[in-house]
């Protein structure tokens, strides 16, 4: 533990740890200290001049060292100016007053000087109701203004610094915390101050404006109303707002938020999602969201969603009753034994996926994610153990990301790893091409694709990487799938596993394998025991197909054509899509925002979710659905409750078998404190009462013989003279079917984008921007040309979920 | 007496190298290189006396001892960022005795193991700033600064470095900022910059007069240096007078000299023969003095002038006559803060815009004693409240003025309007 320092605040005799500041000091004492410009989270500025106190030092014997004393007590000297408690650390016997006249005299000057210049709008203003100003213009602001209302500055009231974030410039009170949050914690130095004095304003220095994929976050820390999202600006006043806890379903960092609603005229009278908040979880998402995150949730409210279940009579999807529809699907099922697949998305619970995989289980099917990732059943093996905390790991951490560009794919995690490197952590970055985690890391290592597991095989050698590596106390590797399909992911997965159990750096608490997984719960699938399939157009053809929350169809012609040559075709889901078109039977879901669930992260933490609306037209939960078709083919399964669904799940899967679902919803204190009345602490970010969630164990971490198949895989094919290797890359913002419905996002996702090196670019004669056509595996599409001289030559890539069907590295013509 | 920081007005080729080398130059830094500990150095500054001439009158010598020996490396700034109203002697010295000023700089240099050095001039200097670089290059080439100097292994190096016209870049940590490339605003201290400096190393920022004494002590010794001056205030000092004065300019004297010797004898008296009514003698960061005989036979010395009830700061001594209302004044001196604010800081960024209001209503004939209330409740409430010291500096004419001078602020005032 930290050395205590004792202090007195206010008469209350206090112990924190050395180091501590007198405002953070006082928060741990329940003490009010109030702050603008200060934030738990970042460095001290002393902008605001709003904590200021006063504040007392023991006086100490020059000779000695000893305190003076004066009637028994030690002598307490104060400087003759209030000081500010954001920047003065703690000291032994040190004296604060923060209810002093002259404080709160202090005080009261910051809140008026402050409000000369604010516009006091507040009835407008969306931070109404939340806002620390306010909340503290009530407590310390005088009942009238001296100031001239005549004198008052008028600025841009809705100046928008990208489409995402507007500031109202007449509301901002130059306090920086978002320009010190882009810079210290996003690393995103991309707004910053312009002019100086009375003129200062913040403003934005990239094209396009604010760009970074942390930008909402300043929403939550601004204290006041001047940053507003264009998704909630002018939405709802805060306290019209209902919330619930849930967990973010886009990506696999598995981010603790909270979903508000409110019932809503223009939606004829319905419950709707207004926002989408930050809920703290120190050990996964800290109070820090993404904007993906944070802005495609409108998914759910889509017109597309399916609300009844169909059969197909004639040819034609129509209407069915449930009994109709389950009975269907449990009678063909049934029948195809061998021929039955479950292909399963990793956006469902792991109670869907336990309750699909038993139901394959007991009728000799398979059970497969719809997943390019291979190796994941290796992080069940060696992933990460019990107790393993990103926000905590420093010197003696190595940290390896091979294959991923963590802040696209996984932006938390980018943002946990930079902050683990400032903690003195190492971090190695293996990647083809340059990535933003790139200027983090103590190591880059490049390499050309298709050399993955040579790499991971040169990390043990004799050099400063290979000392680094081995010489570490712990070691956790993330691997992704950078220009990899499902047999290459496989191949490094089973790489990375062999050489982590050879150094010891599994079983034990921050170290072990990562798979940074397309979906929310790819984790929990491979703990379920799924397997990923690297042929499916061809493993599909002929067989019963139960779809569920995937959509084949819609993302490639190849998969398109091998549903419409299977047998029978079940689609579960709650969009409709190009797959539900081809179905013989329609199952309706609801979507994880109306229903209670767990998600296990690819951290594998397991964490619940919880019903944030009401349920729409006849959905079912998944896990509910697949339980009465098992009941219809003769075998019971848990269909009602989520809670006695999964604490089955944990009898019978050994990862899960030390958890029960209550222990999930398990809270202990949290540092910093945030979400309580004292808004202007630590933001509107929400405090965490609904469950932390727990690890899962591993294979190694229970002790068990762990078991590494080497995967061979041929290297990555070499084009024609006349081609180039295209290879599959991940974009945080796609067209996926959860984030093309927020329109807010249309600029960002944008248009299928492929990026080449400018000698390429210059042999094929195509300018930055420019539109081409991609042709590879006898499929293409059209794209817009980026030229980026960190992609190595001969290589073209492509992202994944823009509209060009690319699984895997594969020879492309580009025209 | 002979000039100590404005020799040129002796020896007038002292910008020439040869000049000032014929002249002792250079001679009491190559002998410390070679012959003294850099401690030794520090030493004999601390004995010296000399006290900081950019305004707070630190002493020199206790600040270099400050330096963190346990963190390396180590830097020198000299602040030529001279920007404070009524201020002008940086300037006449670095273009007209610049050797003195540079080996003033080695030898601080030398003294606080830098081996680097930068010089931060206000961007207005940049025709000075090409200059100090061909001087530079001369001691380069004389193998006065470089690597290996006097065949020892002390190397030092001196760079200039242009500001972008900020006021605020003369406070300095604002500086070290601005010197990094960037926003130039002040950061919060303690840390002070011999600990926590330039790129976050120990770093001694010290003012272009200051460091123009160092070689003459050095050379001459401290008891030499001490025998000037006043035993509060050691040395001489360059006046920079202005106002309403005959013969405005640079006046080197001893510290402990009057008002009156500096006015009277040296400025050529108040234009017209009016009396002085007020003296700013720090500038537009001054509490003004109201001046009555006993004021003008002060000593100009530190803690003398503080018996008036205002501050020496640099010496910037702003004469001002009866035809001069003081609401006037302080309109301006208001108006220069608010411009000059880094808006880094609440009480700075609005109290000076605030008070900018206040005072133009205040000024431009609204006279309502509620508004001279107000204007001093708020320049009060800005006291004690700010980040540095130029929030400070915001209010001093402005209490002092509307205290010391209350009827210039009750109407009618029909004073004529003078340029100050």
């Amino acid at each position: 533990m930290d050395k205590q320092v004792t202090l007195t605040i206010d008469g209350k005799l206090i112990s924190v740890p050395e180091g501590t500041f007198v405002a953070d000091a006082a928060r741990m004492a329940d003490i009010d200290i109030p702050v603008f410009c200060h934030h738990p989270k970042l460095e001290p500025v002393g902008m605001c001049r709003m904590c200021l106190v006063e504040i007392g030092r023991p006086i100490r014997d020059r000779a000695t060292g000893q305190f003076v004393l004066e009637n028994g007590q030690p002598k307490i000297q104060f400087l003759p100016k209030l000081e500010t408690a954001c920047t003065n650390r703690v000291e032994d016997g040190m004296v604060v007053h923060t209810q002093s006249e002259s404080a709160k005299a202090g005080q009261k000057s910051t809140i008026e000087f402050l409000l000369t210049s604010h516009p006091l709008d507040c009835p407008v203003c969306d931070k109404g109701g939340e806002c620390p100003l306010q909340n503290l213009t009530m407590a310390h602001g005088a009942g009238k203004s001296r100031f001239l209302y005549d004198e008052k500055l008028h600025l841009e009231k809705r100046k928008p610094l990208g489409e995402l974030i507007y500031l109202d410039q007449e509301r901002c009170i130059q306090c920086g915390r978002c320009v010190r949050f882009q810079d210290e914690i996003a690393g995103d130095p991309v707004i910053g101050f312009d002019e100086r004095g009375r003129s200062m304003q913040i403003m934005t220095s990239s094209e396009p404006g604010f760009d970074s994929v942390f930008s909402g976050n300043t929403t939550d820390i601004c204290p006041v109303g001047a940053l507003t999202t264009a998704d909630f600006r002018f939405g709802a006043r805060p306290w019209e707002l209902e919330e619930f806890p849930s967990i973010c379903s886009q990506c696999p960092v598995g981010c603790n938020i909270t979903i508000n609603t409110r019932r809503e005229a223009a939606a004829d009278g319905s419950m709707v999602i207004k926002r989408i908040m930050p809920r703290q979880n120190e050990t996964v998402n800290e109070i820090w969201i993404c904007d993906k995150g944070r802005f495609a949730y409108h998914y759910t409210e889509s017109k597309g969603r399916l609300t009844r279940p169909a059969i197909r009579k004639d040819g034609k999807l129509s209407r069915a009753s449930w009994d109709s529809a389950i009975k269907l699907a449990a009678e063909n099922f049934a029948e195809a034994g061998k021929n039955f697949v479950v292909l399963a998305s990793g956006r469902l619970a792991n109670e869907d996926l336990f309750n699909l995989k038993s139901l394959a289980d007991h009728l000799k099917g398979d059970a497969v994610l719809y997943s390019e990732i291979g190796g994941g059943e290796l992080t069940s093996a060696i992933g990460i153990s019990p107790d393993t905390n990103l926000g905590e790991v420093g010197p003696g951490t190595t940290l390896v990301v091979i294959a991923s560009d963590l802040y696209q794919e996984a932006p938390i995690w980018y943002l946990r790893l930079k902050q683990a490197v400032r903690r003195g952590a190492t971090l190695i970055v293996a990647n083809p091409r340059q990535t933003r985690l790139d200027d983090h890391a103590s190591y880059v290592i490049r390499y050309a694709y298709g050399d993955e597991v040579k790499t991971v095989h040169s990390l043990d050698k004799k050099n400063k990487i290979g000392e680094a590596f081995t010489r570490s106390e712990n070691v956790i590797i993330f691997y992704g799938s950078e220009g990899l399909g499902v047999e290459g992911s496989a191949a490094l997965a089973s790489a990375c596993a062999k050489l982590l159990n050879e150094y010891g750096f599994a079983g034990k608490p921050n170290n072990g394998l990562v798979g940074v997984w397309q979906r929310a719960n790819d984790q929990g699938a491979w703990e379920m025991g799924y397997r990923v399939e690297a042929d499916l157009p061809r493993f599909l053809r002929g067989k019963v197909v139960y779809l569920v929350g995937v959509d084949p169809a819609g993302d490639d012609p190849r998969l398109a054509k091998a549903l419409e040559n299977a047998k029978f075709l079940a689609v579960q889901d709650i969009l409709e899509s190009a797959t539900s078109e081809l179905a013989d039977v329609i199952l309706p879901a609801q979507a994880h925002t109306e229903r209670e669930g767990t998600f296990t992260s690819g951290e594998r933490r397991v964490q619940r979710y919880y019903p944030a609306l009401p349920v729409l037209g006849e959905t079912r939960p998944d896990f509910a659905i697949t339980a009465q078709i098992a009941r219809q083919a003769g075998f019971i399964q848990e269909g009602t409750s989520v809670s006695a669904a999964f604490d089955i799940l944990s009898e019978t899967i050994p990862s899960y078998a030390e958890l029960s679902y209550s222990k999930l919803a398990e809270v202990q204190p949290q540092w910093p404190v945030v979400g309580r009345g004292d808004l202007y602490y630590g933001g509107t970010t929400y405090e965490n009462k609904h469950g932390l969630g727990a690890h899962l164990t591993t294979t190694a971490s229970r002790g068990e013989n762990v078991h590494i198949l080497r995967v061979h895989r041929e290297s990555a094919p070499r084009p024609q003279e006349n081609e180039l290797l295209a290879v599959p890359v991940t974009r945080l913002y796609d067209r996926g079917t959860t984030v093309l419905p927020a329109k807010v996002l249309k600029n960002r996702i944008g248009k299928a984008t492929i990026s080449m090196h400018p000698d390429i670019a210059e042999r094929l004669n195509v300018k930055n921007g420019g539109l081409v056509k991609i042709s590879f595996d006898g499929h293409s599409g059209e794209a817009l040309v980026q030229i980026d001289k960190t992609i190595p030559a001969g290589v073209v890539t492509v992202p994944r979920s823009m509209g060009l069907a690319i699984h895997e590295p594969v020879p492309a013509k580009v025209k | 007496m002979a000039f100590v920081v404005l020799r040129h007005r002796d020896i007038l080729d002292i910008k020439k190298l040869e000049v000032y080398r014929q002249n002792g130059g250079f001679e009491a830094f190559q002998n410390a290189v070679k012959n003294l500990k850099p401690d030794g150095v520090t030493q004999v500054v601390k004995d010296s006396g000399l006290r900081g001439r950019g305004g707070a009158g630190f002493p020199t010598g206790m600040k270099w001892s400050f330096i963190d020996s346990k963190n390396w490396p180590h830097y020198v700034v000299a602040n030529a960022d001279e920007s404070e109203p009524g201020t002008f002697k940086d300037r006449e010295i670095m273009e007209s005795n610049p050797f003195q000023f540079l080996e003033g700089v080695a030898l601080a240099c030398y003294a606080v193991g830098a081996n680097s050095a930068y010089i931060y001039l206000r961007g207005e200097f940049w025709q000075l700033a090409g200059f100090l670089d061909e001087k530079i290059n001369e001691l380069n080439d004389a193998g006065l600064l470089g690597a290996k100097l006097f065949n020892t292994n002390y190397s030092l190096n001196i760079y200039t470095h242009l500001g972008a016209g900020a006021y605020i870049c003369g406070e300095e940590t604002a500086l070290l900022e601005s010197l990094e490339g960037k926003r130039g605003q002040p950061r919060v201290r303690p840390p002070f910059p011999p600990a926590v400096g330039l790129y976050n190393k120990p770093t001694i920022v010290n003012n272009v007069e200051t460091l123009t004494n160092v070689p003459l002590i050095i050379q001459n010794g401290a008891a030499w240096y001490k025998s000037l001056g006043t035993p509060d205030s050691a040395g001489v000092k360059v006046f920079s007078l202005s106002g309403r004065v005959r013969k405005p300019g640079n006046y080197e004297l001893p510290f402990g000299a009057t008002f009156r010797q500096l006015i009277y004898e040296h400025g050529g008296g108040v234009l017209d023969g009016r009396p002085v009514k007020a003296i700013m003698p720090a500038g537009a960061s001054s509490s003004l003095i109201l001046v009555d005989e006993k004021a003008l036979d002060t000593p100009m010395d530190y803690a003398s002038v503080r018996t008036l009830g205002s501050d020496l700061g640099s010496a910037s001594i702003i004469v001002i006559d009866d035809t001069v209302s003081i609401d006037w004044v302080i309109q301006k001196t208001i108006h220069f803060f608010k411009h000059e604010s880094c808006g880094k800081c609440t009480p700075c960024r609005e109290g000076t815009y605030w008070m900018m209001n206040i005072a133009e209503r205040a000024h431009n004939g609204r006279k309502d004693p509620a508004d001279v209330e107000l204007l001093h409740a708020v320049a009060r409430q800005m006291q004690g409240m700010c980040l540095c010291a130029l929030g400070e500096f915001a209010t001093m004419s402005v209490v002092t003025g509307i205290d010391r001078f209350p009827s210039d602020f009750k109407n009618p005032v029909n004073l004529q309007e003078k340029i100050v």
